[in-house]
């Protein structure tokens, strides 16, 4: 690993200022993407700013009054705690399951809420520094294009690359219609939609988002869940625990009666962001909770996929998936 | 040389254990040398938790520091980071490079070697530790980030000779076959009966919605909590076994038998 000057910050804003002060400098939060990336050469910063020692709380209701409201999260939360968080658990179940998909036991209770979206991708042609990638160096290539991508993108992809963002937490935050908070030295605070903060690759895979150096996430908002009733967090992988996805899916129902008066579809390991089933939700929306509709559903929305050589298998499983958490939604703790 | 003629140069400390746990052959070790045949002997005196104690004893004191803090210290560090913070009980100071890991603060500046590196990455479980309650990768910690913190590794569970139950439920279920997993299994499995007697859920945990009290876990349940604890040797019907003995609170019978 290469020397760096290690801060510890003290408040939120000394920590935006001192990031904003050098341009090759990271925030610190669990370290378990970081340190990894940094032991691989990937990241090189000159400085890191550890902000684990802020005070926060993982998870607060927005609830003014009976009315039903959203929460938000912590950026500084750990995975562990919002996933266990009785408001998480019986709200939004989706969320609590998808984190728990996650990495291990031991890595959920490092990994922040925060740092759980700014993760990078595992694409392993990013990870080895001997491999071209734009993503790790912009003009030198994509090596998963035309090597072994199995792992990789099917829909929204570049020939720049054809990356999937890997985390689980974020596909459920996508289906929920999560925004995230993040503040800069000026002390604006923004309030982006995920549609505003993930990016797809184009022409600048470099870029995992829209967000510019010197931002600090720091928090994620849920809106109100009408999902609490029906939904399901489903991950198929390669061995049943502590893997990446090669395709998950959040789904949420709404019914009434047996009719579906609202609907959330989002996949991951399909693209380079958390990915809404679009097509799926529009063919779902006001039809009956059936799992013929289910599946035709899938199948429309897998009909758009663009596969690559070694994983054109993600069809089939992409519309399976989809099908499988759409009926363990519906069926969910009856 | 041959390692029978070695002098064992024992410090004092060693004396006193030896005595302790083995006072018929202190005279041998300290006029030939601790040699494979007491080893040997050691292995034959009893029950495997015989074993387990009188090697974790000796660990303890064999584990004496090679190089002096001071000599480490003034090995060349790069962007110091001052550090104080709670390990197994005793109150530590000393400054790290910025870039050391907790993981190899513990095992090349604390002489505490029962962490294990396996990866280095996150992705095996063998470094795994317990910081405030919590059980973490050490591989994946700065030191600098402790400040402050209380650090229990495998070393810091028993209680002197007085092994922790899931230390003892490990030798009678023979949890392990090389043992190089086996710290991080222990102290993974020791933060899985915290979380499950708060109620914590899992990904398997059947209805993630009905919360409060606490679990009494499933073999399916352990299994998917103990995933980030990666065992080479497949030690897994074993280890789910013990953790099941020490969670439920009930004896589970053993796996397997002794030989004659
Ligand atoms: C072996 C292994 C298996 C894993 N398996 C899975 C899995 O199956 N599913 C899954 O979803 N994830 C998995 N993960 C990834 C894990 O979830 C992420 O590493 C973790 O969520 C990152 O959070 P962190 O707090 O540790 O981030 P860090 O590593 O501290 O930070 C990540 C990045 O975000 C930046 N950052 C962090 N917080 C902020 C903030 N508040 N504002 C601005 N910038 C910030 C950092 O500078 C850094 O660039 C796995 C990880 C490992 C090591
Ligand atoms: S897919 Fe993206 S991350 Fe992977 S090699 Fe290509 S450019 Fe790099
Ligand atoms: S050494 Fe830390 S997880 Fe493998
Ligand atoms: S006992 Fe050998 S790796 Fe687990």
């Amino acid at each position: 690993m290469r020397p760096f000057k290690y801060t510890r910050a003290t408040t939120l804003p000394s920590a935006i200022k001192e990031l904003s002060g050098n341009a090759q400098s990271r925030i610190l939060a669990g370290g378990t993407n970081l340190l990894d990336l940094m032991k691989e050469d990937v990241e090189r910063p000159e400085a890191l700013i550890d902000i684990t020692h802020l005070p926060h709380s993982a998870v607060k209701s927005l609830s003014q009054g009976a009315a039903k409201s959203g929460v938000l999260l912590d950026a500084l939360g750990k995975n562990s705690e919002t996933a266990n968080h009785l408001l998480i658990r019986s709200q939004y179940p989706m969320l609590s399951q998808a984190i728990l998909a996650g990495a291990s036991a031991q890595i959920r209770n490092m990994a922040t809420n925060g740092g759980n979206l700014l993760q990078r991708t595992r694409c392993p042609y990013f990870y080895d520094v001997a491999m071209p990638c734009n993503k790790r160096t912009p003009g030198s290539g994509c090596g998963a294009l035309e090597g072994f991508n199995r792992m990789h993108a099917v829909f929204g992809w570049s020939d720049k690359c054809i990356a999937v963002h890997p985390s689980d937490m974020a596909v459920a935050l996508a289906a929920l219609d999560a925004k995230v908070l993040a503040q800069n030295e000026a002390g604006q605070q923004r309030r982006l939609t995920f549609d505003e903060f993930f990016r797809l690759p184009g022409d600048a895979p470099e870029k995992d988002n829209n967000l510019q150096h010197g931002d600090l996430i720091t928090g994620i908002e849920l809106p109100a869940s009408n999902f609490a009733d029906h939904s399901y967090y489903a991950k198929v992988r390669d061995r049943s625990s502590y893997a990446f996805a090669l395709v998950s899916v959040a789904a949420g129902l709404q019914l009434n009666g047996k009719q579906i008066s609202d609907v959330r579809v989002a996949m991951g390991g399909v693209a380079h962001k958390p990915w809404r089933a679009l097509t799926a939700e529009k063919m779902l929306k006001g039809k009956e909770a059936t799992e013929a509709n289910f599946k035709a559903a899938a199948k429309a929305e897998m009909a758009a996929a663009k596969p690559h050589e070694y994983n054109k298998f993600k069809i089939e499983l992409g519309e399976r998936a989809i099908a499988l958490a759409l009926t363990n939604a519906l069926n969910y703790g009856s | 040389m041959s390692e029978e003629n070695q002098n064992p140069d024992l410090t004092d400390d060693e004396k006193r254990l030896f005595a302790d746990l083995m006072p018929e052959d202190l005279k041998e070790i300290m006029d030939s040398g601790f040699n494979r045949r007491h080893f040997l002997k050691l292995m034959s005196i009893g029950g495997a938790s015989v074993l387990a104690a009188n090697l974790l004893g000796a660990e303890q004191v064999l584990a004496r520091p090679l190089a002096t803090e001071q000599a480490a210290a003034t090995a060349a560090i790069e962007n110091g980071v001052k550090l104080s913070f709670n390990i197994n009980g005793a109150s530590r100071s000393l400054t790290v490079d910025s870039r050391m890991t907790l993981l190899d603060t513990v095992r090349e500046r604390l002489q505490l070697t029962g962490s294990k590196k396996g990866c280095d990455h996150g992705q095996c479980g063998a470094c795994t530790v317990i910081i405030d309650g919590q059980r973490v990768l050490s591989c994946l910690t700065l030191a600098a980030t402790c400040e402050g913190k209380k650090v229990t590794t495998i070393e810091g569970l028993a209680n002197n000779n007085q092994l922790h139950p899931m230390q003892e439920a490990f030798i009678k279920h023979d949890g392990f076959q090389c043992g190089y997993c086996t710290p991080g299994q222990i102290c993974s499995a020791v933060a899985l009966l915290g979380e499950a007697k708060k109620g914590d859920a899992s990904y398997v945990t059947s209805n993630i919605k009905q919360t409060g009290s606490a679990q009494q876990l499933s073999e399916d349940e352990i299994r998917e909590r103990m995933s980030g604890n990666i065992c080479r040797c497949g030690a897994y019907p074993n280890i789910v076994a013990a953790i099941m003995e020490v969670h439920s609170g009930k004896p589970v019978d053993q796996h397997f038998n002794f030989a004659g």
